[in-house]
């Protein structure tokens, strides 16, 4: 990125378990006082990158620098960051204030500064008053606050999180996510976060790196990686998406002309080479629905609506076309209860060619 | 049943609310209440009697005379009781405190580490649970012989280290089956070395399971008879033996007493290890 100064430096890092590949080749920089989320589904090796730059793994191949500093012969208590656990990892025979003073008791930080630390880290992550409380005692938000503030209060350079917020309900959720932005934003620490929700990557992040089987396989702010995926995988991953397959048939002052099974030739706004087969995709809030054909310039294509399913704030229509389903997004913009649109209606779907996405990978 | 003169109508309104017992309500079954009473009254019986016994004013054991604390004071005055009491104890101290220190570092091994030939190690670790203890005493007698180590309470000692610490190993072990082993790896991150570690975090979360090894090895060992009885010379008489030599003797309220004082003593330590093992189990583990 523009930022000359990376805190972490991944380079060319594999991890196996004996055959198993969980991190292969990846290769990342992430920028002081960033917050960048490693996004993937479940399994793609997210977690074992992350305990890779906290020292609980090793690289089998390649190298981890940290601030500048090569990681692999330091310990998980001699580097400058800290991690938030999946399971929290409260020490549950300890006080609030003693679990939050910890890493400054082993360390030998003098009982004054300890409390005074303390303090200011449980103010921080609001939970001034809960210092005598046993974990027991709190709920599930709370203990992941005390995790919050443990890590905090030992000022790393890079606070790595675990899936910090799947254990909460989704009011929580939602409410803790601005919270860790805003917490991010105050103490300046570049924050790394794992996480295999989209949504909760798309709203926290500078950055994010969506992670596939072990491989990273784009790294982007969230609007770049919504609008401009670079992969099947990652236009599919991330959000909706109509997704078709396509063919090159020639390309004219910057735009490649496409044929798809079922529907009309069309000529897509696109700079580098295509040719052969490639991937076509268009979200479905790009694509509007209207009984008549569109005008000119835009893409038509004329379906039957086979499902409408109503999220209140917005519908899905699903039309029936000769090139498959596609899906439309209509927001629920008039308070009615009447549906705009019923099963088995004839309408045009149709988008601005600068809306499509040519997919080659 | 007596439901039978009860007119037909209100018999299905009854029988409705009255379902069948399931089969985990093996208290509402008439017959099964019987056998479990039966059961208790098996194993309580000779032992109620027993307490009963040492508090009857006779010498023989068959009728109740009258209420009485003289054998009390008999089997308190009676110093071949009193030194085996104090063998015991001594016995029990030592072994308690090696067998747990030795039986916890074992049990920590056992859960943490992966080895090579680890499946028959853990095996060879619980045989002693399994042998038969005329066997295991025999075997001690033998080795003791072997190696000239004259008999006495420092064989007996030996002997009973040697079988209490494959059941410290195993209750370590399964306290140990329940650790989160991201408290040990948040504690490292937070800038602990390993000696920390152990003891600020995985040490405060095994004492349960450490005082729970600890009084079923000073239990097992207190009231240990065959094993004693193979590795014990004289001047080490233990408690169960001296009360054995009294009872081939004739059994007298005295004996009773001294059995009751047994019983007592072992009760208390058992009843405090399922207590200290509850407090702690339900501090720890309501946690994540
Ligand atoms: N300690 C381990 N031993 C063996 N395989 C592991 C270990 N840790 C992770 N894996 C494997 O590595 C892959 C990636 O795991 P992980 O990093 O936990 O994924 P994620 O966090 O993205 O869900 C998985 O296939 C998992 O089974
Ligand atoms: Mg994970």
């Amino acid at each position: 990125m523009d930022n000359p100064k990376p805190i972490i430096s991944i380079r060319n890092v594999t991890k196996r378990f004996g055959s198993v590949v969980a991190v292969d080749d990846a290769c990342l920089d992430i920028a002081e006082g960033e917050f960048f989320a490693l996004l993937g589904p479940s399994g793609c090796g997210k977690t074992t990158l992350l305990r890779m730059l906290a020292g609980f793994e090793h690289p089998s191949e390649g190298d981890i620098l940290i601030g500048g500093q090569d990681m692999s012969d330091v310990d998980p208590n001699k580097r400058p960051v800290n991690m938030v656990f999946q399971s929290y990892a409260v020490f549950p025979h300890m006080s609030v204030a003693r679990n939050v003073g910890y890493g400054l008791r082993v360390t030998g930080v003098p009982a004054a500064e300890i409390k005074e630390r303390v303090g200011e880290a449980l103010a921080l992550v609001k939970l001034a008053g809960y210092e005598e409380r046993m974990p027991t005692q709190l709920s599930g938000g709370q203990r992941q606050r005390v995790a919050l503030a443990r890590a905090l209060v030992k000022r790393p350079k890079v606070l790595l999180l675990d899936e910090p917020l799947s254990a909460l309900d989704a009011k929580l959720r939602e409410a803790m996510q601005l919270e860790l932005v805003r917490l991010q934003q105050s103490v300046g620490i570049t924050f790394v976060i794992v996480t295999h929700d989209q949504d909760e990557a798309l709203s926290m992040a500078d950055r994010i790196a969506v992670m596939d089987s072990g491989q990273v396989r784009q790294v982007a702010p969230p609007a770049e990686l919504y609008e401009f995926p670079n992969s099947r995988f990652v236009a599919d991953f991330i959000g909706k998406m109509n997704l078709f397959a396509g063919r090159v048939a020639g390309a004219a002052d910057g735009r490649v002309l496409i044929e798809i099974q079922g529907m009309d030739r069309i000529a897509v706004p696109y700079g580098d080479q295509a040719r052969g087969e490639i991937g076509v995709a268009v979200r479905p809030e790009k694509i509007r629905l209207a009984p008549t054909p569109p005008t000119d310039g835009e893409i038509g294509l004329r379906g039957r609506v086979r499902e409408v399913a109503y999220y209140g704030d917005e519908s899905h229509v699903f039309l029936e076309t000769a090139a498959g389903v596609i899906t439309a997004n209509r927001p629920n913009a008039a308070r009615t209860t009447t549906p705009a649109v019923a099963l088995g209606d004839e309408l045009w779907a149709s988008w601005e060619p600068a809306d499509t996405l040519v997919l080659t990978e | 049943m007596s439901e039978v003169a009860i007119p037909s109508e209100s018999v299905v309104v009854r029988r409705r609310r009255r379902r069948r017992a399931t089969p985990l309500e093996y208290g509402r079954k008439r017959w099964l209440q019987i056998v479990l009473a039966l059961n208790f009254l098996f194993l309580y019986f000779p032992i109620a009697a027993l307490i009963a016994f040492s508090f009857n004013d006779s010498r023989r054991n068959v009728t109740w005379q009258g209420f009485t604390f003289k054998y009390y004071e008999k089997a308190y005055n009676n110093a071949g009781l009193h030194e085996a009491f104090l063998n015991s104890m001594i016995v029990a101290g030592t072994s308690t405190v090696v067998s747990t220190l030795l039986g916890t570092m074992l049990g920590l091994a056992l859960y943490r580490y992966r080895f090579p030939g680890r499946g028959p190690f853990e095996g060879w670790v619980h045989l002693p649970i399994v042998i038969p203890e005329v066997c295991l005493g025999v075997a001690m007698l033998a080795f003791f012989a072997w190696a000239d180590i004259p008999l006495g309470l420092f064989t007996v000692t030996v002997s009973h280290i040697a079988f209490t610490i494959p059941f410290v190993a195993v209750v370590v072990r399964s306290r140990m089956a329940g650790f989160d082993e991201s408290l040990e790896e948040a504690s490292r991150d937070l800038g602990a070395n390993g000696w920390q570690t152990f003891w600020s975090v995985t040490f405060p979360y095994m004492i349960p399971g450490v005082v729970a090894g600890a009084l079923l090895a000073f239990t097992l060992s207190l009231d240990d008879f065959v094993i004693t009885f193979f590795t014990s010379g004289p001047g080490s008489t233990t408690f169960p033996i001296k009360i054995y030599s009294m009872v081939r003797f004739s059994v007298t309220p005295e004996v009773n007493a001294a059995s009751t004082v047994l019983i007592v003593l072992t009760l208390t330590l058992t009843v405090t290890a399922m207590l200290i093992q509850a407090r702690t189990g339900r501090k720890i583990d309501t946690h994540g």
